[in-house]
């Protein structure tokens, strides 16, 4: 025998109580998994913005275009190194359901400016830099839908149509690429902007927004304020944004979800943490006898608050670990249906350990009162013997 | 080498007073005992003439306001709480009417817990366990929770966990004070027997004057102060 088998006899002394307490431990981590994992997937496009890459957008909102024109002239704006514009499709595959995220860009210019993000064979680049109707598509896209390169697949837009009527462009796939860094999500297609602006039936010459490189993050601020001043009072004012910035503003028209993690997260947390509080309590003041006994026998105080705290810290870590599990099991569940709208939805490494640390906390919190009570109680009160 | 007349237990002019609200009540004012190694006292008397407090002070799981508690040549009187709990485990095994046996524990596992405060490895606390177990005669009871055993041989387990770390001194309060009168004649024979045969020093809080002619001499407490009474053999 040792301390850990009477810690855990303790715990399950009352197998009702102990198991309603894990479920309920259980219930809150498997929350705090799935919403952490929610809010890290939509603010992932935050974490891989490198600090040199500006995006200029239309000073209205992102939904408001710029003109083409623009390219050249923010590429002359001195400390600019590279750009590309980009322009949104609304694609989907075969039908409406079958969201496809789509970007038409000039070829060379973007993948030189994602090439911190992304890796491309040199097939590719060529391929894609030469084929007027090729797509370049990310391997996670190409894996969701079993696409291979050469496949032609028709991608239709919620927004736009051909001048001919048809709703669906045919590409072919020229080339697939894959991440450099985690946070970079391949779950994306890219088409030539020459041959898109072409063919559409409105909206010529727009783009939606510019990304750019600057010789330095240092310049960052100079070239923001030499863009959005060479478009003062013309009909396209801009506003010109860290990458990050710009992240942070797309994922907030989803609404603040870290916000709402935290809310939820912390109503779950604060009713756990009463309601095993007040369980622990009781628990050891039923147990005060057994206490002044131990006490009687020898256990000094100190061993005595270890108990009770290794208690409090077992019951969080066996209902908060399969917690975990339960989220990690919700998550790839759901990660195929949602691939379209949070690509990098997984539970990442760094919040099952901030779990774990939360569960230690949770039994330290939960225990440290009983246990103190247990460490500091006189042996003749325990043993209702004055 | 020591001998059955060196002193076990001396007090010297033990002063105990609690406080009852605004009142202030007197246990011991002045009271003086000594009791030799290897002796085995009843100490008797009516409620509150404060049998329990005595043992309490003896066992060190209470303070005295003044005077000394000398238990085989250590100043426990002087002793800071950590040294208290250090020295019971070490010296002291108690035996309470009503057994405080922990109930998810099995009776090896009870009897056990005294020497998980020592630094005896696993094989050497079993063989501890099953010796003193085999001494209070259950053996065949080790896997038994004390649920599924009678109050007699609780008792038992109880003793066997008293004397498992093989302590100098046995402070038993009414062992027997929940038991019929067969059962309790076993216990107070074990107790007997522990006395004569291992040279235990036993000090037994009792009310029942059968009980008590099984230890080697009686005192009487009262309002207190001790009479002394000789018992027969």
């Amino acid at each position: 025998m040792n301390d850990l088998l009477m810690i855990r006899k303790n715990l399950f002394r009352r197998r009702l109580r102990a198991i309603l307490m894990i479920v309920s431990i259980l219930i809150a981590f498997a929350i705090y998994g799935v919403l952490a994992s929610f809010e890290r997937a939509f603010n992932a496009g935050q974490e891989r913005a490198t600090p040199d890459r500006l995006v200029v957008l239309n000073k209205i909102n992102m939904s408001q275009p710029l003109p083409i024109s623009y390219y050249s002239r923010v590429g002359a704006v001195d400390g600019v190194a590279q750009l590309s514009p980009i322009s949104w499709l609304g694609g989907y595959y075969r039908e409406p359901k079958n969201f496809i995220s789509a970007f038409a860009v000039y070829p060379e210019d973007w993948m030189r400016l994602r090439d911190s993000d992304f890796v491309f064979s040199q097939d590719a680049r060529t391929a894609f830099a030469r084929e007027r109707t090729g797509a370049l598509v990310g391997a996670r896209m190409m894996e969701k839908w079993g696409w291979k390169v050469g496949d032609r697949i028709p991608i239709s837009s919620s927004i736009y149509a051909q001048k001919s009527g048809a709703r669906a462009w045919d590409f072919t796939i020229v080339g697939s690429f894959t991440s450099r860094i985690p946070q970079a999500d391949t779950n994306i297609m890219l088409v030539g902007y020459d041959y898109f602006n072409e063919t559409r039936s409105f909206g010529k010459d727009l783009i939606n927004w510019l990304m750019l490189r600057t010789t330095s993050a240092a310049m960052n601020e100079r070239v923001g304020n030499a863009i959005d001043g060479m478009f003062a009072n013309s009909p396209y004012e801009t506003t010109t944004d860290s990458e990050k910035a710009f992240q942070k503003s797309f994922a907030a028209q989803l609404g603040n979800v870290a916000l709402i993690v935290e809310l939820v997260v912390g109503a779950a947390f604060v009713t756990i943490l009463m309601i095993v509080g007040n369980t622990m309590v009781m628990s050891v003041r039923e147990r005060t006898r057994e206490i002044g006994v131990l006490k009687t026998l020898g256990f000094p105080g100190g061993r005595i608050l270890r108990m009770v705290l290794g208690e409090s810290i077992l019951l969080a870590l066996i209902g908060g670990l399969p917690g975990l599990g339960v989220a990690m099991l919700l998550i790839t569940q759901v990660r195929g249906s949602l691939m379209n709208f949070v690509p990098t939805l997984t539970l990442y490494p760094d919040i099952a350990v901030g779990a774990i640390g939360l569960m230690l906390l949770l039994g330290i919190i939960t225990g440290l009162l009983p246990a103190l009570g247990a460490m500091r109680l006189r042996i003749v009160t325990a043993l209702g013997r004055n | 080498m020591s001998s059955a007349s060196d002193p076990m237990i001396g007090i010297v002019d033990l002063r105990k007073t609690f406080t009852k609200g605004k009142e202030t009540i007197t246990i011991f004012d002045g009271l003086n005992l000594a009791i030799p190694k290897a002796d085995f006292v009843a100490v008797m008397g009516p409620s509150g003439s404060g049998k329990t407090t005595l043992l309490n002070l003896l066992g060190g799981i209470d303070r005295c306001d003044a005077g000394i508690i000398e238990i085989a040549g250590i100043r426990i009187d002087r002793l800071s709480e950590g040294q208290l709990a250090h020295w019971r485990a070490s010296h002291v095994g108690f035996i309470f009417q009503f057994y405080n046996l922990m109930q998810m524990l099995t009776a090896a596992q009870n009897v056990e817990l005294p020497l998980l405060l020592t630094r005896l490895g696993g094989k050497a606390r079993r063989e501890r366990v099953e010796a003193a177990l085999a001494v209070v005669g259950l053996s065949d009871r080790l896997k038994h929770y004390p649920k599924e055993m009678s109050g007699g041989q609780q008792q038992r387990v109880a003793i066997a966990r008293a004397i498992v770390s093989d302590p100098e001194l046995l402070l038993c309060d009414e062992p027997t004070g929940d038991l019929d009168r067969r059962t309790a004649d076993e216990i107070l024979s074990i107790l007997q027997l522990l006395n004569r045969d291992f040279g235990k020093t036993i000090v037994m809080v009792t009310h029942d004057p059968a009980a008590a002619q099984y230890a080697r001499r009686a005192l009487h407490l009262d309002k207190g102060h001790f009479i002394e009474k000789e018992l027969a053999a």
